[in-house]
Parts: structure tokens; C-alpha cells; sequence
């Protein structure tokens, strides 16, 4: 791998509340415009990793380097710059419940650039119709389904064209059409953008969609226990948990669809 | 069917030499009580040579979880004794039931353990937690007072649009109550004045003991307990539902300041707003004085308001003004820092409104003792 390629660095994440270990030792590295995806069994960790990479929580050792650039070595005022090249679509969508679609997206758009609002508003237009949500703009989000604020979501995820997406369980709470969906929109995105991508997941099918790279954190150990594309994996792997999990779920997903 | 057939029944007997039989009969699923699984624990106890356990449920003509429940219970007693549980004789459905029941072994270590903590360990404990609390308080001052201080240099992440609708939820929507609450102790301080006054025959001195008391007591101190029970709660289960829904989390991950982005319009909002619901209050409460005065006691209308204006000094006016304004600074910070403190629930969020009310009037109370203290010591 050519070093110019790294787009994240994972070195040495640890994490403990008191006695309870949570991350032991995260090591990882995300090529520049791939999708990378954090996947693992409940209670491995994989939402606390994902809370250290965008900033809500402090590692208790370890870094993360974006760019080459140290993350947590950066004082808070650094680390507020940094963390606008993110977008983050988070599991609840946690749009801003004040305000309306347009004004969710607006709002990082007003702060941050000059532009005037005329600009602004085409903008917000474009980015609430490239997630199909033309036509929603004076929406409260409460008004709209779990499935739309997904979206609308995403839209204000992507409003400071990111660098890095991250997305958190992006199907939680979405019926298997809309989620695969959303997948689609996410390798378009990736494709049109060139941004790199993290997503924690479970589903198999999007894991197997969209995935060019994956770890697979273990519940027992709280680490990284492969590192690897998902197919691949699920051929190769000579790990039996791994084949378990990457198999267990296809079958069983198979079975439920007649 | 008999009514006898609908009683539930078991009947425990020895079929043949270490085989003990299990007859269930009747209807197990209507009855409050049931036959427990002590008549089959009292036989065990009599035959240790006992090899097998089997059931017959011929006689059985309806059952629910209860009754599995009772099967897995015998199943648990006989564990560990040698002793074979012959499930043949089962319903086909209960016979699933326990296998499905039965196929993830009880995880051992997923009980919580129930460790009584030492007495010095809970004393430390709560040492640090009130430590880290405290700590917090001053945390949360600090950093309330640089993005106040940002503000004022224009560097703010501040958005008057939201501290003006805050301004209008935390001003003149609470007009109403403000009125209510304070022509009220306006009245009952008349009453108390009018009545102990009287005894002197000084019943026109009622006038300055509503006017004093109003202006550097009562119409602040009202006022702030008001917001506190109305701004204060709702600024605390706002930011407690927006920590919830994970939107300040967004915030965050868009470098915006929660503190100045949410805390700061409150805090300022109701800065401003306070005076203005102070002196309003003290009018109102005043009003309140004047209706008792003139209409029960022998005060005419220009003596009670002449008297009243006497009475008030523009130091004790402003006294109270400032300790107004005070007040809503202290409900803005005790809402917000709750409702941050919030945790992720719907329960802590309830928590976090009740800790603000508590908090926002002990600390309203106790400073306005500490102000009462200074004020005696600077002879304001």
C-alpha cells in the first residue's frame, strides 16, 4: 500500500471503564475513497470505535490519523476544524427536531461558508434531491417517516461535502428494500464524491454490497480479529467465528426470503 | 365435561420400582392456582431410589406457560440426582417448548452479581462522585462564561434567531403567571400587614411593607422561582431530548459548540428577559397591595400610591432588579447544565428536569441569603 493512499490510521485504540475493557489495541488502516466497514457481534465494541473516530469520545490510549495528521493530539479548537471534513449519519438520523429539512441542512452551510443564501438554498435543494427528498424542504422531521429522515439525515451529512462518511448501523430501523436502497446511494455517493467511507454494520447484505475493506472486532478479546474484504473472508478465512459469522446470517437470510 | 374433569390435578405415585409417575389432569390454564411442584418434591424426598421421572397427561385438557413452567421445575429439582425426566408423555407442543427453552445453556455469568459494597468503598464512591459533581459545576460556569465572553467579541457560534424565540417562550408567554402569582402575594402581604398594622392603628404603613417588600424581596424572588418551575424544566428536558435523540452529538460532529449553540441563547435570553418580568412582577404585586388597602382598609387610592412611592428607594428597586436579572442567570445555568448532564433515557431526562427545578431554587433561596447578608453589610 502506498502510504499517499492511507486515508485512516488506527494505532493502538484502547479504551476501559475502570475494570470493563471496550477497545484493546485497534489497529487498522483505510485506503483513500474506499468503504470500510466495522462489523463485529453486539457488545464488541464497534459504536465506541466509531464514537472515537468522530470525536465524542476520547481514546484512553491509542490514536487515530487522518491524512497522516494526528486526531487526538490536536487541541479541542483543531479538532472542531477537523471534524468538518466528516459527515456523519447517525443510527436515530438525530436531525435537529427545531428546525425543518432545509434548515437541517442550511445550518452547517451558514455557519461555515459565505455564501449567500440564495446560494445556500440552491444548494440545500440539490443535496435534499440527490437522497430523494426533492420537494421536502419545509418538513419538520417529525412529520416524515423513519425511512426519510435516513435520508434527510445523509443529506446533511454530505452538506460540507465530507471527505470521510461515517455511517452508524445505516440500516437500523429500515425494511430490507429501503436499506438496500440506501446501500445503492452509498456506492454512488462514494463513486461521485471520491469520499471514503466508514460504516458499522451487521447485515450481512450490506456488508457484502458495499464493503471493499472490513475488520471484524470480537466481543470476547475487544479487538480486531481479521482484517480483510468480507467475500474474501467468508472463502478464505481459516477462522471458524469468522465463517460463522459471515455464513450463518447469508443462510438464514435465504431461508426468510421465499 | 364434569366440573372435576376442569380441576386441575396431579397426582404423584410410584408406577413401578424407581419409576415415579406424574399424573396432571383437569384444565391448567384457567385457575389462579395450580397444584405446585411440592407434592413431587415431597416424594423424591421419601424414595432416594427413585430412577426416572415420567408424566402422564391423558387427563390434561388444557395447559399454558404456567404449566411448562411447572415441567421445567421439576425438571431443575431432579438435576444432578441421577435421575431421568421421560418427557414422552408430554404434549407434543410442551415437548418444544422445553427443548427450545433448554437449547441456550443458562450463561452463568450473565447474572448480575450481587456484591454488598463495603461501607468506606460506598462512602468514597459517593466522595468522588460528589467531588466530580462539584468539579462539573464550575466546569460548566467556565465554559458558560467563555462563550459569553465570545459572544461579546462577535466569535460566537450564536444565532440571535434562536435566542429570540427562546426570548419570547421565557418573556411574554410567562407574563400570565408572573401577573398571577405576584398580584396574589401582593394581597397576602397586605392581609398579614393589615392585620398586625391595624393594632398600631398605622394600617397606612401597609403600603411601604408591600412596596419594601416587593421590590427588594418578593417580586424577585417570585419571579425566579416561576422560571425556574416553568424555563428552568423546560431548558433542562429540551437538552435532555436532544441528548436522547443524539442531536447534540450531531452538533458536535459538525464542530459546533453546544454550549454556544444552545446553552448561550438561553442563558442570554433570559439575561435580558428577567429585568423586564422583575419590574412587571413588582407593579402586579404592588397592584394587589393597593386592591386590599382600598378596598377593605380606610386608605384612599392617593394615599396608598403616594405612600408607595415614598416607601421605594431607587437603591432597593435596583436591588431587586439585579438580584432578578441574578436569579434567571442562575434557572438558565442550573436548566442547561442538567439538562447536559442528562443521561440517555426517557427516565433521566425526567430526572434531569426534577434535579433543575431542585437545584434552581436552592440556589435562588440560597443566594438571596447571601445577598441579604451583603446588602446588611453594605447597608444598601
Amino acid at each position: 500500500m502506498n502510504a499517499d493512499d492511507i486515508k485512516i490510521e488506527l494505532e493502538h485504540l484502547s479504551m476501559a471503564y475502570g475494570p470493563y475493557v471496550v477497545m484493546r489495541d485497534i489497529n487498522a488502516r483505510v485506503k483513500h475513497g474506499s468503504i470500510f466497514v466495522i462489523m463485529g457481534e453486539s457488545g464488541s465494541g464497534k459504536s465506541t470505535l466509531l464514537r472515537t473516530m468522530i470525536g465524542l469520545q476520547p481514546p484512553g490510549e491509542g490514536d487515530i490519523l487522518y491524512d497522516g495528521q494526528s486526531f487526538w493530539g490536536l487541541d479541542e479548537e483543531a479538532r472542531r476544524v477537523q471534524v468538518r471534513k466528516f459527515g456523519v449519519l447517525f443510527q436515530s438520523s438525530a436531525l435537529w427536531s427545531s428546525m425543518t429539512l432545509a434548515e437541517n441542512v442550511e445550518l452547517p452551510l451558514a455557519q461555515y461558508t459565505d455564501w449567500p443564501q440564495a446560494d445556500r438554498q440552491e444548494v440545500v435543494r440539490l443535496k435534499l434531491a440527490l437522497v430523494g427528498l426533492a420537494g421536502f424542504e419545509d418538513y419538520y422531521p417529525a412529520e416524515i417517516s423513519g425511512g426519510m429522515r435516513k435520508r434527510a439525515g445523509l443529506a446533511r451529512a454530505m452538506a460540507l461535502d465530507p471527505e470521510i462518511l461515517f455511517f452508524d448501523e445505516p440500516s437500523a430501523g429500515l425494511d430490507p428494500v429501503l436499506s438496500r436502497n440506501l446501500d445503492q446511494l452509498i456506492l454512488e455517493l462514494r463513486d461521485s464524491l471520491g469520499a471514503t467511507v466508514v460504516v458499522v454494520t451487521h447485515e450481512l447484505a450490506s456488508i457484502f454490497t458495499i464493503a471493499d475493506d472490513s475488520i471484524f472486532l470480537d466481543a470476547e478479546s475487544k479487538t480486531v480479529r481479521v482484517q480483510g474484504n468480507p467475500m474474501e473472508l467468508r472463502e478464505h478465512s481459516a477462522d471458524p467465528k469468522i465463517r460463522t459469522f459471515l455464513t450463518r446470517g447469508e443462510f438464514s437470510e435465504r431461508g426468510a426470503t421465499p | 365435561m364434569t366440573t372435576t374433569a376442569c380441576i386441575p390435578n396431579l397426582v404423584v405415585e410410584r408406577a413401578s420400582p424407581g419409576v415415579l409417575l406424574a399424573r396432571v389432569s383437569g384444565n391448567w390454564r384457567e385457575r389462579a392456582t395450580l397444584p405446585g411442584v411440592e407434592p413431587v418434591r415431597q416424594v423424591l424426598r421419601e424414595e432416594p431410589s427413585v430412577k426416572s421421572l415420567e408424566f402422564d397427561t391423558a387427563g390434561l385438557t388444557g395447559w399454558d406457560s404456567r404449566f411448562v413452567a411447572f415441567i421445567s421445575q421439576c425438571a431443575d429439582m431432579v438435576r444432578g440426582r441421577d435421575i431421568e425426566v421421560q418427557c414422552d408423555g408430554l404434549p407434543e407442543g410442551v415437548r418444544r417448548l422445553l427443548r427450545l427453552a433448554h437449547a441456550v445453556p443458562d450463561k452463568a455469568d450473565a447474572h448480575r452479581a450481587v456484591v454488598k459494597a463495603s461501607f468506606f468503598r460506598n462512602v468514597g464512591e459517593r466522595t468522588i462522585q460528589g467531588w466530580e459533581g462539584i468539579l462539573g459545576l464550575f466546569t460548566f460556569l467556565g465554559q458558560n462564561l467563555m462563550a459569553l465572553v465570545n459572544l461579546l467579541r462577535g466569535r460566537a457560534q450564536f444565532r440571535w434567531a434562536d435566542a429570540l424565540q427562546v426570548m419570547e417562550q421565557t418573556g411574554p408567554q410567562a407574563l400570565g403567571i408572573v401577573a398571577l402569582i405576584n398580584f396574589l402575594v401582593g394581597l397576602i402581604l397586605a392581609f398579614v400587614g393589615a392585620l398586625e398594622l391595624a393594632r398600631f392603628g398605622a394600617s397606612i404603613y401597609v403600603a411601604d411593607l408591600v412596596g419594601i417588600a416587593t421590590v427588594r424581596e418578593m417580586g424577585c424572588i417570585m419571579t425566579g422561582i416561576i422560571l425556574c418551575g416553568r424555563t428552568g424544566a423546560a431548558f433542562a428536558a429540551q437538552l435532555g431530548t436532544m441528548k436522547v435523540n443524539e442531536e447534540i452529538n450531531a452538533l458536535q460532529t459538525f464542530g459546533f459548540s453546544p454550549i454556544e449553540f444552545l446553552v448561550l441563547p438561553r442563558m442570554v435570553a433570559l439575561l435580558l428577559m428577567m429585568p423586564f418580568l422583575c419590574v412587571f412582577g413588582d407593579l402586579i404585586s404592588i397592584a394587589g397591595g393597593y386592591f386590599v388597602s382600598v378596598g377593605m382598609l380606610d386608605i384612599t387610592s392617593t394615599e396608598y400610591v403616594s405612600r408607595t412611592i415614598h416607601a421605594i428607594q431607587l437603591k432597593s428597586f435596583l436591588l431587586g432588579i439585579v438580584k432578578g436579572t441574578f436569579f434567571g442567570f442562575l434557572v438558565a445555568y442550573t436548566g442547561c447544565l442538567r439538562g447536559m448532564q442528562s443521561g440517555q433515557t426517557a427516565a433521566a431526562v425526567g430526572q434531569a428536569t426534577t434535579r433543575a427545578v431542585v437545584s434552581g431554587i436552592s440556589a435562588i433561596v440560597a443566594s438571596d441569603g447571601l445577598f441579604a447578608v451583603l446588602c446588611n453589610a453594605l447597608r444598601i
